[in-house]
C-alpha cells in the first residue's frame, strides 16, 4: 500500500521537529555524480559518492545513531552552500562538521586540510609536516582516503610530492573536475 | 562515539513496514483516521528505536505499536471506546495459545502479555508499542499475568 507524498512529507518533517533524527540525509545532484549529503545535529556528518546508498547509511548509523532519515530539509545549508561552489560563486564553506569518533590525529589532520585554500594544491608529505609528523606522509594519505566529507574538506587539493594526482577515494575522474573548476588544472 | 550497530538505518525500516502499517490502520479506523494513526505510530517506533537491543521481529514490534495507536485512536474518538482486537495475525502458534488466555483483560494488559509472551519482546519495546515507560510496561504485564492466574485458580 503506498503512503501519500504529503503524509510521507508531514511525518518527516514531525520527526525533525521533535528532535527524533539523529541524521537526516538527501541525494543532490552534482556536477560530479550524485552525492549523498547527511547532516546530525552536530553538524554536516557526511558527504558521500557511492552509489551503494544502503551501505553509506549502515556507516551514518555507526557515527551518529540508527535514526537516520531522509530530510531534504536537513541539508539545506549544506545544499546551497555546494550549489555555489559549483556555481563558481563561493570559494570557502561556511559549515559546522560532526567529526565525532574520528581519532585526534585524524581531526588534526583534517584541520589543516580545510586549510587549504579554493585553487591551491600541497602535497601528502607537507600536510603532514603541518600537523608536526613530517614522516606521515602515508597515514596522512590514508585519512585522505577515509575522509568522510570529501569537497566541503578539500582532499582533492592534496596530490603527489611530483605534483602527479596519485588517488583519490571518489575516482580520479572526480578529482580532475573538482581541480578544473578551481583552476588548478586547464 | 561510535555505536554498535543493531538496528538497520530507519529510513530502510520504514520504507520496509510503512505500507503493511498503513493496511492496518486503514482496516482498523478507515481512511480518514488512519493517517494521523500513521504518523503517530512511526513517531512512537522512533523514540524507541535508539534503545532497541536488536533487529529481531521489527515488523511484528511496529505492528503491535499500530495496533495500540488504534486502540488509543478508538478509545479517543469513539462514544463506547470499543478496543480493537489486539492479537494473532501472523499466526505464530503461541499467540494463538495465548488469545483465550488473554480474552477479556483490559487492553494496555492484554497487549504487554502477548508483546511479552507471544512476541517474546524486552519490556523497553513493549513501553514503546504502548507509548509508557518500562516500569508501566512490566507492571502491566505482571498485573496481566496475576489476572490470568486468579481467573484460572477461581475457574
Amino acid at each position: 500500500m503506498t503512503i501519500s507524498p504529503d503524509l510521507d512529507r508531514r511525518f518527516r518533517d514531525a520527526a525533525l521537529d521533535l528532535g527524533l533524527v539523529d541524521v537526516g540525509y538527501d541525494v543532490l545532484d552534482s556536477p560530479v555524480g550524485p552525492l549523498l549529503v547527511a547532516a546530525s545535529d552536530e553538524g554536516l556528518a557526511a558527504i558521500s559518492y557511492e552509489q551503494h546508498a544502503d551501505e553509506e547509511l549502515d556507516r551514518l548509523c555507526r557515527i551518529a545513531g540508527p535514526r537516520v532519515l531522509r530530510m531534504p530539509r536537513r541539508v539545506d545549508d549544506a545544499r546551497r552552500e555546494l550549489d555555489e561552489y559549483f556555481a563558481g560563486r563561493r570559494r570557502v564553506f561556511d559549515l559546522t562538521l560532526d567529526l565525532r569518533g574520528l581519532a585526534p590525529f585524524t581531526v588534526s589532520v583534517l584541520g589543516e586540510l580545510a586549510k587549504i585554500p579554493f585553487g591551491e594544491t600541497t602535497t601528502y608529505g607537507e600536510l603532514a609536516a603541518r600537523v608536526g609528523r613530517p614522516r606521515a606522509a602515508r597515514a596522512v594519505g590514508t585519512v585522505m582516503n577515509r575522509n568522510r566529507i570529501p569537497i566541503v574538506l578539500p582532499c582533492h587539493r592534496v596530490v603527489g610530492a611530483g605534483g602527479n594526482l596519485v588517488g583519490y577515494a571518489g575516482g580520479l575522474d572526480r578529482k580532475v573536475m573538482l581541480l578544473e573548476l578551481e583552476g588548478v588544472l586547464l | 562515539m561510535m555505536h554498535p550497530v543493531s538496528v538497520p538505518p530507519f529510513e530502510l525500516f520504514y520504507e520496509e513496514h510503512r505500507g503493511d502499517v498503513m493496511r492496518l490502520l486503514r482496516r482498523q479506523l478507515g481512511r480518514d483516521r488512519a493517517e494521523d494513526a500513521f504518523q503517530e505510530t512511526f513517531l512512537r517506533a522512533l523514540r524507541a528505536y535508539g534503545r532497541l537491543a536488536h533487529s529481531e521481529n521489527l515488523r511484528a514490534w511496529v505492528l503491535t505499536i499500530a495496533r495500540n495507536v488504534a486502540i488509543d485512536t478508538i478509545r479517543r474518538t469513539s462514544p463506547t471506546g470499543q478496543p480493537v482486537e489486539v492479537g494473532a495475525e501472523d499466526g505464530l502458534p503461541v499467540l494463538q495459545e495465548l488469545a483465550p488466555l488473554t480474552d477479556g483483560l483490559p487492553p494496555k494488559e492484554r497487549a504487554a502479555v502477548v508483546l511479552r509472551y507471544g512476541y517474546d519482546l524486552s519490556y523497553d519495546q513493549i513501553a514503546a508499542a504502548l507509548g509508557s515507560s518500562t516500569d508501566a510496561a512490566r507492571q502491566a504485564t505482571s498485573t496481566g499475568v496475576r489476572r490470568i492466574r486468579k481467573r484460572r485458580t477461581s475457574e
